[in-house]
């Protein structure tokens, strides 16, 4: 016999147990001095490229090492790998997103020493990446030329869950008729004040900039950590 | 398509609420879901239904009340909600703001339980 059903408060969120595992990697990442970059986009964006440029730059004075999610192959970290720095794939079978769990199952037992940088590429996804914590210090968004201005419009959720704007493949902009400043005005509507960066894997362009404002972000980092 | 994890977060955490507090079924649940989330309200009500069979859940309701996106606007000084999550300013000054303040809940509020 069923009795009046009772109305119990729980209050808790239904993520917590991927916060948990954030907030514990985010103080260990913290602790060892790495500073954690995440790329999210959709497929396509030039995540890998942008990273294989990135990595080969910075290894030449940097500890780097990079994570790479994918559903099911390991050919970004195939590609990765010819940047020579540490690469480990994830890859996630059916899971659309990176989860801070796999993020923690891949660090455990990876030996690969003290660490200045760490990457970690999501599954090319611009729905499922925004609701999981996975420990980072910043969140880069990828938005390419070739994809159309209105990107940030149509997914406002990651784009507002991100730190930083990246537009890539500007080596394409004006075959792909691609208007910088609409993309810029969309942007700045959806997550208001996230500083923009325009590179070319394929050319070079602004990869340097970029990396040097992730290296002060890092260094503001250390700073806010000692005081 | 993460909804149908998420839902099976929500199963495994009603069930282990119910248990802890000696119940057998659950009628109902109770979320809070923002609109900053990253989950789709309709997804999830489907992946609900899914993972409910065979639990303490089977048959239960969700009831989702969606948290509407309230920023604090730097120039106003006060919570305001936004006029859509594609313009992320004040409604009254126009001033925008990164500043969210609620829509990311995902929250488990309540359960309706009995023996």
């Amino acid at each position: 016999m069923s009795t009046e059903p009772r109305l119990v408060t729980v209050r808790k969120n239904v993520l917590k147990q991927n916060d948990v595992i954030a907030r514990a990697l985010r103080e260990q990442f913290h602790q060892s001095g790495v500073f954690v970059v995440s790329l999210v986009s959709s497929p396509g964006s030039g995540k890998t490229a942008l990273l294989e440029k990135m990595l080969t730059l910075l290894a030449t004075r940097s500890r780097v090492a990079a994570l790479v999610g994918d559903l099911a192959t390991e050919n970004d970290a195939a590609r990765l790998a010819r940047s020579r720095v540490p690469v480990k794939q994830i890859i996630t079978g059916t899971v659309c997103h990176l989860e801070a769990a796999m993020v923690k199952n891949a660090l455990d037992g990876w030996n690969v020493g003290p660490l200045e940088f760490l990457f970690i590429e999501n599954v090319g996804n611009l729905v499922c990446p925004s609701s999981y914590d996975l420990g980072e210090n910043l969140r880069l968004i990828l938005l390419s030329v070739t994809e159309g201005e209105d990107k940030p419009l149509k997914y406002p959720t990651i784009f507002n869950s991100a730190d930083l704007a990246v537009v890539t493949k500007m080596d394409l902009l004006h075959a792909a008729d691609f208007h910088e400043e609409v993309a810029v005005a969309n942007i700045n509507a959806v997550r208001p004040g996230m500083p923009i960066w325009k590179v070319s894997a394929k050319t070079g362009e602004g990869i340097a900039d970029l990396l040097e404002f992730l290296k002060s972000q890092r260094s503001c980092t250390q700073v806010r950590a000692a005081v | 398509m993460h909804e149908l994890s998420i839902a099976m977060s929500i199963v495994e955490m009603a069930e282990e609420e119910c248990s802890a507090r000696g119940y057998t079924q659950i009628r109902a649940v109770h979320l809070r879901l923002g609109l900053l989330s990253g989950v789709v309200k309709e997804a999830l009500l489907s992946s609900y239904d899914m993972v409910c069979k065979s639990t303490l859940l089977e048959g239960s309701q969700l009831l989702i009340e969606e948290v509407p996106v309230e920023i604090l606007c730097p120039k106003c000084e006060v919570p305001r909600r936004v006029p859509s999550i594609q313009w992320m300013c004040c409604p009254e000054c126009g001033t925008a703001t990164a500043q969210v303040v609620q829509g990311k809940e995902l929250e488990l509020v309540a359960l309706e339980i009995s023996e």
